[in-house]
C-alpha cells in the first residue's frame, strides 16, 4: 500500500519537473542570445557618426526603430526572413544618405532587436524594454498575429507608432488602438481569392473543408473565409482546428476522408502546415484542390518535393507581382521606394539566387511605409508622422498601401490585395506560379491535383 | 461512418505501438531500479536526431540507420548510468530524479546550442501502401512492424537469456540475486542501458515518420507517464497495451469530437487511473 503512494507522488513530481524542465531548459541558452544580436547592431552607430565628424554642417539624427525577431521557436523561419527584408531596407536607407527632412537633418535609422522565442509573454516584456530602456521612436512588429497583438497593447500603452507586418489577424486593429498601423492584408480577405479560384474553375465543386492552426490568426482568416465560401453556396463538410504543435495529422486526414470534400482549405503557419502537405501526400487523399495558409509562398516548400505540386496558397507579395510605377500611374497612386525587381536582385545578390519570400518583401515594406510617413511629415515628431501614416495612400513593390482610419478599424490595411500561388512541375522542376487573380496570372492552374 | 472507424483504429494502433516501446524504455528503468528516468524525453529526441543526421549527412536507410542507434543509445544508456544513476540508487528516490533531471537540462541545453528548436524532417518516402480497405503511409508501417519487433526482440532477451533473467532476478530481489553471484551494479547498468535504447529506438522510429526538434522528445515522454500508469508501473507488456490504447484514444477520439479534445481524454484517463487503479491494468511489478 504505501509502495503505491510512493508511486503516485514520484509521478506528479516527476511530472511537474519535466514540464518545468523543459522551459527552463530552452531558456537558458537563448538569454545569451539578445547579446548577440546587439553586438553588430552596436557598431552601427559608429559607422553613422564617421560622416558626422567630416560635415557637422548637416543635422543627422538618429532614430531608433525597435522590434523583436523570433530566432528560435515555431515561427523562427518566417520572422528570420522578415527581420532580413527590414534590415534590408535600413540598410538602403542608410546607404543612401538617410531621410532629409525639410529643416536640414539627416535622419539615420538604428535597429534594437531581441529574440522574442516565438512566446507572447517574452514579446511584452521586450517592447517595455524597447520602449523604456532603449527608447526606440518607432517600433515595427514582431511576426506573428499572436505576438504583434502582444506587442501592440505595449505600443499604444506608450505611444510609440508601430508598423504592423507579418500580423494579418484583424482584431488587432478592432481594439480603438491609434498608433498601429498594418502592412498586410487582414485575415478575413487572406483566402477569399482559393475560394474565388476554385469557383472559377470548376462550377461543380461545392463541398468544402476547412482544418486550420488554433491559432489566432489562422482562426480568424478561416472563419472569414468560411463566412465567404457559405455565402457563395459552398457546403461547408468539415470546420476543423487543430493544436499549433500538430505533428501528426493522421487522425485528421482519415476525418478529412470521411467527409470527401472538393477542396480543402485552411493551415496555419509554416512548420503545420508543411507536415500537414506532407501527411496528405503520403496518405494518397483524393482531393481536387488544396489551399493552405503561410507555408506554401515559402521557397522552403519545395522541399516537399511531389507532396507540393498543385498545392496553391495565398501571399501577400510574390516576386513576380506586377506592381510598378506604371501600374500605379494607371491607378492614380503615387509610387514610392525601389521597384519589385531591383528588390528581388538586392535579395538573390545577397541569397545564393534564392528568391525572396514575402516575409522579406513585408518587413522591407514595413520599413517603406514609415520612411514614407516621415518624408511627408517632414520631422521624426510623433504626432506628425502618425497624421502622415494617416493619410498615406501609395502603392509600393508591395502593393497598394492604405490604411482604414475610421474609429472602429483604425490602422487596419484596407488598399493591399493577396495572390495565390501554386506549386507545379516544370520538368524535374518545382516552380511556383501566381494562378490568381488572373490578370496577374504567370501559369494556368493544375485542377484538380488529384 | 464504419470506414472511418475502422481506417481510424488501424492507424491509431500504427502509433500506438511506437508509443508503447518508448514507454517500455520508462517502464523496464523503473521496473528494475525504482528510478523514474526524467531524461527519458531528451532521450527520445537524441533518437530521433541519431537517426536524422545518419540518413542526412550519410545516406544511410533509416531503419538501417535505428539499428544503429539502438547500439548507440545502449552504450550511451550505460554511461548515463555510471555518470548519474549508479551513486544514487539507494538514496532516497528525490536524489535519483533530480540526478535525471540534470541529465534532461543537459541533453536539452546541448541540443538546443546545436541544432536549434527549429524542426527537422527525415526525408524519406516509401510511397503509399494501398491495401483497398485501408491506406496508410509505407514508412509509418514498416515503422510500427520495427517496433513490434524490438518488443518481441526484448521479451526473448528478457526471458531467454541470462543476461536478461539475470535483469529480472535484481529487479525481483536485488540483494537475493546478489547473494546468487549476480554482479548486480553491472546488470543495474545493463538494465538502464535496455531502457534507453528503447527510447532511441522509439525515438528513431518517429523520426521517420514524423516532423522532430530538440524539445519534441518532451511530449511523447509525457505520453510514456500516461502509458506506464496504464499498463501498470514497471510491467514492459502493460506497456505495450497502455500505448496500444493512447493510440487507439488518438486515433478514434476525432471521429466523434473535435482532435483538440484528444489531450483532455488522455489525461483525465490518466488522473481516473492513478485514482481507481494505481496499479494500472496489467499490475504493477512485483
Amino acid at each position: 500500500m504505501s509502495r503505491k503512494w510512493i508511486f503516485v507522488a514520484l509521478l506528479v513530481l516527476a511530472l511537474t519537473l519535466a514540464a518545468c524542465g523543459g522551459q527552463k531548459a530552452t531558456e537558458a541558452p537563448k538569454a545569451e542570445q539578445p547579446a548577440a544580436t546587439e553586438a553588430p547592431k552596436a557598431e552601427q552607430p559608429k559607422a553613422t557618426e564617421a560622416p558626422k565628424e567630416e560635415a557637422p554642417a548637416a543635422k543627422e539624427k538618429t532614430v531608433v526603430i525597435g522590434f523583436t525577431a523570433s530566432q528560435t521557436g515555431k515561427y523562427n523561419v518566417s520572422s528570420t526572413r522578415q527581420t532580413t527584408g527590414l534590415q534590408m531596407w535600413m540598410d538602403d536607407v542608410n546607404k543612401a544618405g538617410g531621410v532629409k527632412l525639410a529643416d536640414g537633418t539627416v535622419v539615420k535609422f538604428k535597429a534594437v532587436s531581441y529574440d522574442d522565442e516565438s512566446n507572447k509573454d517574452r514579446v511584452q516584456e521586450l517592447y517595455t524594454k524597447l520602449a523604456t530602456d532603449d527608447k526606440a521612436d518607432f517600433l515595427i512588429s514582431p511576426y506573428s498575429s499572436g505576438l504583434t497583438a502582444a506587442a501592440a497593447v505595449i505600443a499604444e500603452q506608450y505611444g510609440i507608432p508601430m508598423i504592423t507586418t507579418g500580423a494579418a489577424s484583424d482584431a488587432t486593429y478592432k481594439q480603438g488602438y491609434t498608433v498601429v498601423y498594418q502592412a498586410y492584408t487582414p485575415a478575413s480577405r487572406y483566402l477569399t481569392g482559393a475560394i474565388d479560384l476554385l469557383m472559377n474553375l470548376d462550377s461543380n465543386a461545392k463541398k468544402v473543408a476547412f482544418v486550420y492552426e488554433n491559432s489566432k490568426f489562422a482562426t480568424g482568416v478561416n472563419e472569414a473565409a468560411k463566412a465567404y465560401a457559405e455565402d457563395k453556396g459552398l457546403d461547408v463538410v468539415l470546420f476543423e482546428g487543430y493544436d499549433p504543435d500538430t505533428k501528426d495529422f493522421n487522425a485528421i486526414i482519415n476525418k478529412i476522408e470521411a467527409a470527401a470534400p472538393d477542396a480543402i482549405l485552411g493551415g496555419g503557419h509554416f512548420q503545420d502546415g508543411s507536415t500537414f502537405a506532407r501527411q496528405l501526400y503520403e496518405k494518397g487523399t483524393k482531393v481536387k484542390f488544396i489551399s493552405l495558409l503561410v507555408a506554401p509562398p515559402e521557397p522552403t516548400f519545395a522541399e516537399l518535393g511531389d507532396a507540393a505540386v498543385g498545392v496553391t496558397g495565398p501571399s501577400q507579395w510574390e516576386p513576380a507581382a506586377k506592381y510598378t510605377p506604371e501600374s500605379a500611374k494607371a491607378a492614380g497612386l503615387e509610387w514610392f521606394g525601389p521597384t519589385g525587381e531591383s528588390f528581388t536582385k538586392a535579395y538573390q545578390a545577397a541569397h545564393d539566387g534564392e528568391d525572396p519570400s514575402y516575409h522579406v518583401a513585408g518587413g522591407y515594406a514595413a520599413g517603406l511605409i514609415l520612411q514614407k510617413a516621415i518624408e511627408t511629415a517632414g520631422t521624426v515628431e510623433k504626432d506628425a508622422v502618425l497624421k502622415a501614416l494617416d493619410a498615406t495612400d501609395m502603392m509600393i513593390f508591395f502593393g497598394h498601401i492604405k490604411f482604414d482610419t475610421s474609429a472602429d478599424a483604425h490602422g487596419l490595411q484596407v488598399g493591399h490585395d493577396m495572390i495565390l500561388i501554386q506549386w507545379q512541375k516544370e520538368g524535374d522542376k518545382l516552380v511556383k506560379q501566381v494562378v490568381w487573380p488572373e490578370a496577374g496570372a504567370t501559369a494556368k492552374p493544375i485542377y484538380p491535383i488529384h | 461512418m464504419g470506414d472511418v472507424l475502422f481506417t481510424s483504429a488501424i492507424d491509431g494502433l500504427l502509433i500506438g505501438v511506437i508509443y508503447g516501446l518508448a514507454a517500455m524504455g520508462l517502464t523496464l528503468i523503473f521496473g528494475v531500479m525504482d528510478v523514474i528516468n526524467l531524461a527519458h524525453g531528451p532521450l527520445i529526441a537524441l533518437g530521433m536526431f541519431g537517426v536524422y543526421l545518419l540518413f542526412t549527412f550519410l545516406g544511410l536507410n533509416p531503419f538501417l540507420a535505428v539499428a544503429i542507434v539502438a547500439v548507440i543509445g545502449l552504450l550511451l544508456g550505460v554511461v548515463i548510468y555510471f555518470i548519474a544513476v549508479n551513486r544514487v540508487i539507494d538514496a532516497p528516490p528525490l536524489s535519483s530524479l533530480l540526478s535525471t533531471f540534470s541529465v534532461n537540462m543537459i541533453i536539452i541545453g546541448i541540443g538546443t546550442a546545436m541544432l536549434s528548436t527549429s524542426s527537422y524532417n527525415v526525408d524519406y518516402s516509401m510511397g503509399t501502401m494501398d491495401l483497398g480497405f485501408f491506406r496508410a503511409p509505407g514508412a509509418r508501417i514498416a515503422a510500427s512492424l520495427v517496433a513490434l519487433l524490438t518488443t518481441a526482440l526484448l521479451y526473448i532477451f528478457l526471458y531467454r537469456t541470462r543476461p536478461g533473467k539475470y535483469i529480472r532476478a535484481v529487479a525481483n530481489n536485488r540483494i537475493s540475486a546478489e547473494l546468487m553471484g549476480i554482479p548486480s551494479t553491472r546488470i543495474l547498468a545493463l538494465a538502464f542501458g535496455v531502457g534507453v535504447m528503447l527510447a532511441t529506438v522509439a525515438g528513431g522510429l518517429i523520426a521517420t515518420i514524423l516532423p522532430i526538434n530538440i524539445l519534441a522528445g518532451g511530449s511523447y515522454e509525457l505520453k510514456s507517464f500516461v502509458i506506464v500508469v496504464l499498463g501498470g508501473l514497471g510491467n514492459p507488456l502493460g506497456a505495450l497495451l497502455g500505448g496500444l490504447i493512447l493510440g487507439l484514444i488518438e486515433g478514434i477520439v476525432p471521429v466523434f469530437m473535435k482532435t483538440t479534445w484528444v489531450p483532455v481524454i488522455e489525461y483525465v484517463l490518466f488522473v481516473l487511473i492513478l485514482l481507481v487503479r494505481p496499479q494500472g491494468i496489467l499490475g504493477a511489478k512485483e
